[in-house]
């Protein structure tokens, strides 16, 4: 490359004050993402961190050219961004390859549609393969192959594009531990030893300790709408020791940055009916409590240690965090999490009793609770169909994701006995409180594992 | 390098033994092409007799004329349904006329429109025989298209997201994505619903091939005027032969041309279940080892590889690919002037069809004729329950029952594809020699050929319960009455409602034919809507016919808005196993 002296101030992707909304069914705005700014330099990998629905695949969706800004700059080697960039290849969460395509195939395409000929794909195709440590499955179909050998395609049909820039939209998620593990070491080999000749990567995670391990600078993202929050550089060597303070000292401050919300301190009280209630069940709120309560915690714990004990992934434990800062159960500070008085009250109530805390702090908290509530106690017959509450829910969210917080709210409101909701009428209602009856009767017992599910209830 | 290129080539090119098989069957198909597509275009007026042989040596060249017209229209289907879909998948003001359109295409009795079609194909083709041909080849056309199309449409609207943002990463065009990822990702529907077609095309070839057009009577050499004649001249012997050939057709249909189909298009299969049986096809494989049709496969590859890239552009020097704008929406104000164009437009139609028809008919017949329809949809639903009753225990027991449900399965599409008209002669006989009443023995013809779509599919829910809930429902105790109550039939609802759905659709259409039946000159009719098209096709009563036809479309629509999509709403959204 001829790198001229330009070429050293022009970041490869340059984005200013990006915006972008989507409208909603009856024509309302919604914003997603705003005020984005965020530079790709020549040689870095950078890696995006939100949780799930903040927005961060809309920008790399962005960054791709697959959709388009509404508003700010964006531009790839000084140049606006008018469609999908030569230079520019995506590897995708679920793979994205196309079943009835080989391997081969499938590595073959993005040059195929460039018009490239035969003999010159072919050849470009296997040094691909052979990079990517696919050699011999050329002839096989996605299916034949496990999960972690399909992004494998996924990564040779990126790189066989010779790309300048690799966007990664959580490439590793949909692997096991043991192969993305293998996987991310693989492709940092072939960066560090300038074997591709890709001079930037973007890594959208939602995972801590990955994006710490593979990254130049971490930015961490935040919702509603989305944008850039923090960055935290990361000038250690690779390969990264996972164990090292060093390594434990960043992914802690990390977790302090993602749990850390800057409208937290008056939040409660502002909340509106279309808050984006997390999607996370009171099972897994109450055995959180109940983790964080006992020893060694001792109801104050370091997040990374608790994800830890729990194993469970970050983005499934940021939405509990979620729910219990919300609720008022647990307090986050500093990388910590505590529990408030009201939470462990509830940690040392009888399971009865927990339900009635429950239900308190979920009517004191969740604008949307109290509203369902009310219009359940003002109406008659003590019900009301799930579209007048969608409807309203929607002011404020897609169809998609009205859909998901009336679901979730549901799932609190039963276990709390605040509210039931008949699956086949669609109809939420009051819980009917006459002791003889039976399906009561079973919720109570049921109650136990904090699933409450009525026999006509919907798994999720 | 190149040099060992051509060698490998060449070398492909050179016959193996699964060659020396292929090369004469090849040949005698082409053959076989040829000449009776030459037999389609031999000069005709309206009038000039046809003769029809009952000679059982015949039936060979009537079932090969009779397969090239079920192939034409086919082709011509799915030509249809390439262009129709994609146009109401990609063109969003168009989808909102095109699909309501085919809603409502659906639902007409194709049958009863053969006579008006047929006066205006031959007045295309004057002095040939093409215009019949092409007004059969219609006919079947029509019963084929709908489902095909529907099919394709409800495929390209559920291509999934990733791969289309895969697809525009890797700059295809949009011509390039149709034929490399929407089209794949369709085929396995399709082929699906094209075997469905054809095998209800049977029932149509048969139907259409005898045309009465304003009293004269044209007889297309093929199965379907052979057995016309037959019926006419009460030779039960010939009956007996046309049945034989016509299922020797669909046993070539199925082994050479859908087993073959089946057994490549898993390929397009985004992911096999474990346990799934692959489907395999003893035609498919000669053709994938013979050396030379190899050959063939790669030069006509090359040909797809051609088409797929003739929207390449010559852009490899460009920094950026098409560039996205906005995503097209309405504008307000569309949805109320296209709703005013169509209310005005039906009312417009409406009244001309009323003027048309109150020339002839009194408001009393049209009262009539609604009754008519009452009976007829009496007659549907009490055939739909009854063939529900017979037919769901057995095919759940057949289902779960994993050795039986392979081979019975394959006996039941075999059967829903064989066309029940050739039955009716037997019925006939039947209710003459016992002296029975017509309106209640000519019933059982229409479901006659339908119902056996309601077992299969029901053999197929059966067989697609997971081995996990049989062993629980076991486990539990559940038993008798309980257990079909509570596990069988929630869990086949879903199959059922598709079957049901297809029976009674395919009903209606056969009452056209059921309700009115002949052996030589005995003639029985069953007071109904469908004798009373008949009759009027019969006469070449065009008025008569559009009434009768616009009240089935009303009978039609009208059950299938009330129960069936209820049901089948209710099927998808609350009784799913996944």
């Amino acid at each position: 490359m001829n790198t001229s002296a330009l070429a050293s101030t022009t970041y490869l992707l340059d984005l200013a004050n990006v915006k972008k909304s989507f409208r909603t069914p009856d024509r309302k705005e919604r914003t997603v993402l705003e005020g984005v700014d965020f530079r790709l330099a020549e040689g870095e990998i950078v890696a995006l961190l939100g949780k799930s629905g903040s927005g961060k695949s809309t920008l790399l969706r962005i960054m791709a050219g697959l959709t388009r800004a509404n508003g700010g700059q964006v531009l790839y080697r000084g140049e606006e961004m008018t469609g999908p960039a030569r230079g520019i290849s995506m590897v995708f969460q679920s793979f994205a390859l196309f079943p009835w395509l080989t391997v081969q195939e499938n590595v073959e395409l993005g040059l195929e549609a460039l018009g490239v000929d035969a003999i010159e794909r072919e050849e470009r195709a296997q040094d691909a393969i052979e990079m990517i440590g696919l050699g011999g499955f050329e002839s096989a179909y996605p299916k034949e192959l496990s999960g972690g050998m399909r992004q494998r395609v996924g990564f040779a049909r990126a790189l066989v594009m010779r790309p300048d820039v690799m966007l990664l939209d959580e490439p590793f998620s949909a692997l096991d531990v043991l192969t993305s593990e293998t996987l991310r070491a693989d492709l940092l080999e072939l960066w560090d030893e300038r074997r591709i000749p890709t001079k930037g990567i973007l890594l959208v995670s939602h995972n801590i300790e990955e994006a710490v391990s593979m990254a130049d600078r971490v930015l961490v993202f935040s919702s509603d709408p989305g944008r850039v929050r923090a960055e935290i550089p990361i000038n250690l060597p690779r390969p990264r020791d996972t164990e090292s303070a060093a390594f434990r000292q960043i992914v802690d401050e990390v977790y302090g940055l993602m749990t850390s919300h800057g409208r937290q301190a008056a939040g409660i009280d502002q909340l509106t009916i279309g808050y984006r209630l997390p999607a996370t069940t009171p099972s897994k709120l109450v055995e959180m409590l109940e983790t964080i309560a006992d020893q060694p915690f001792d109801g104050r714990a370091d997040l990374p240690a608790l994800a830890e004990v729990t194993e469970l992934p970050d983005d499934a434990l940021f939405h509990i965090y979620d729910g219990l800062r919300v609720l008022g159960f647990a307090r986050l500070a500093e990388g910590d999490i505590f529990l408030t008085p009201g939470g462990r009250a509830l940690v040392d109530a009888e399971n009865d009793h927990r339900k009635a805390i429950f239900a308190e702090h979920l009517l004191q908290t969740i604008p949307l609770a109290t509203h369902i509530k009310r219009v359940l106690d003002e109406r008659p017959k003590h019900n009301a169909p799930e579209e007048r509450f969608l409807q309203e829910l929607q002011d404020y969210l897609t169809g998609d994701e009205a859909e998901r917080v009336l679901e979730v709210m549901v799932d609190w409101g039963r276990y709390a006995e605040v509210f039931d909701y008949d699956y086949n009428s669609g109809m939420l209602h009051l819980p009917e409180d006459d002791e003889d009856d039976g399906d009561d009767d079973s919720m109570e017992r049921s109650g136990d594992d904090g699933h409450v599910q009525g026999a006509d209830s919907p798994s999720p | 390098m190149s040099q060992q290129r051509t060698q490998i080539e060449f070398a492909q090119i050179r016959p193996n033994a699964w060659d020396m098989a292929l090369i004469p069957l090849i040949f005698f198909l082409l053959t076989l092409l040829a000449y009776g597509g030459t037999q389609m275009t031999t000069p005709y007026d309206v009038g000039q007799p046809i003769t029809i042989s009952l000679d059982p040596s015949y039936l060979p060249y009537y079932l090969l004329r009779s397969a090239l017209r079920m192939a034409a229209a086919l082709a011509a289907s799915l030509l249809f349904t390439l262009v129709y879909a994609s146009l109401a998948a990609k063109i969003k003001p168009l989808e909102r006329i095109l699909i309501p359109i085919l809603d409502v295409l659906q639902s007409i009795p194709i049958l009863g429109f053969l006579s008006i079609t047929v006066t205006g194909f031959i007045a295309l083709f004057p002095g040939n025989l093409l215009g019949v041909e092409c007004a059969a080849m219609f006919a079947i056309f029509t019963s084929q298209a709908w489902n095909m199309t529907f099919s394709l449409y409800g495929s390209l609207t559920t291509v999934p997201n990733d791969l289309i943002e895969a697809a525009n990463m890797f700059h295809l065009t949009p011509w390039q994505r149709f034929w490399r990822l929407e089209l794949p990702w369709s085929v396995p529907g399709l082929v699906w619903n094209m075997m469905m077609s054809v095998s209800g095309g049977w029932f149509f070839v048969v139907a259409s091939e005898a045309i009465t057009v304003s009293g004269q009577n044209i007889m297309l050499p093929g199965v379907g005027s052979y057995i016309a004649l037959a019926i006419t001249d009460s030779n039960l012997g010939a009956i007996g032969w046309a049945i034989l050939a016509v299922l020797a057709g669909i046993l070539v249909y199925d082994q050479l041309f859908f087993r073959p189909l089946v057994a490549w298009a898993d390929k397009f299969k985004v992911e096999t279940m474990p346990g799934e049986q692959v489907p395999e096809s003893w035609v498919l494989t000669i053709l994938q080892r013979a050396r030379m049709f190899q050959g063939l496969l790669a030069l006509s590859g090359r040909l797809l590889r051609f088409v797929q890239h003739l929207g390449q552009r010559p852009q490899r020097d460009a920094k950026f690919f098409r560039s996205i704008g906005p995503r097209f929406t309405l504008p307000l104000w569309f949805d109320p002037v296209w709703n005013g164009i169509l209310i005005l437009a039906s009312a417009a139609a409406l009244t001309k069809v009323t003027i048309f028809v109150s020339d002839e008919v009194s408001w009393a017949e049209v009262w009539r004729v609604l009754a008519y329809g009452l009976a007829t949809t009496t007659r549907v639903s009490v055939l739909i329950v009854l063939a529900s009753f017979v037919w769901v225990p057995i095919g759940v027991w057949i289902g779960i029952r994993p050795r039986w449900a392979q081979n019975l399965q394959a006996v039941a599409q075999f059967l829903a594809a064989f066309p029940a008209n050739l039955m009716f002669p037997v019925a006939v006989i039947g209710i003459h020699h016992f002296h029975l009443n017509p309106d209640i023995w000519t019933s059982p013809l229409m479901i006659l050929g339908t119902q056996w779509y309601i077992l299969f599919n029901v053999i197929a829910g059966a067989s697609a319960l997971p081995q996990d809930m049989k062993d629980a429902a076991t486990n539990l105790g559940l038993k008798g009455w309980l257990k079909w109550r509570k596990f069988y039939f929630p869990a086949i609802f879903p199959a059922y409602v598709t079957g049901a759905i297809t029976a009674s659709g395919g009903s209606w259409n056969a009452s056209i034919v059921s309700e009115l039946v002949s052996w030589g000159d005995t003639k029985y009719q069953a007071v109904g809507l469908g004798s009373y098209i008949a009759e009027a096709t019969g006469n070449g009563d065009f008025p008569r016919i559009a009434l009768g036809i616009a009240v089935m479309c009303l009978f039609v629509m009208a059950f299938n808005r009330l129960l069936w999509r209820r049901l089948y709403v209710i099927a998808s959204e609350r009784l799913r196993l996944d």
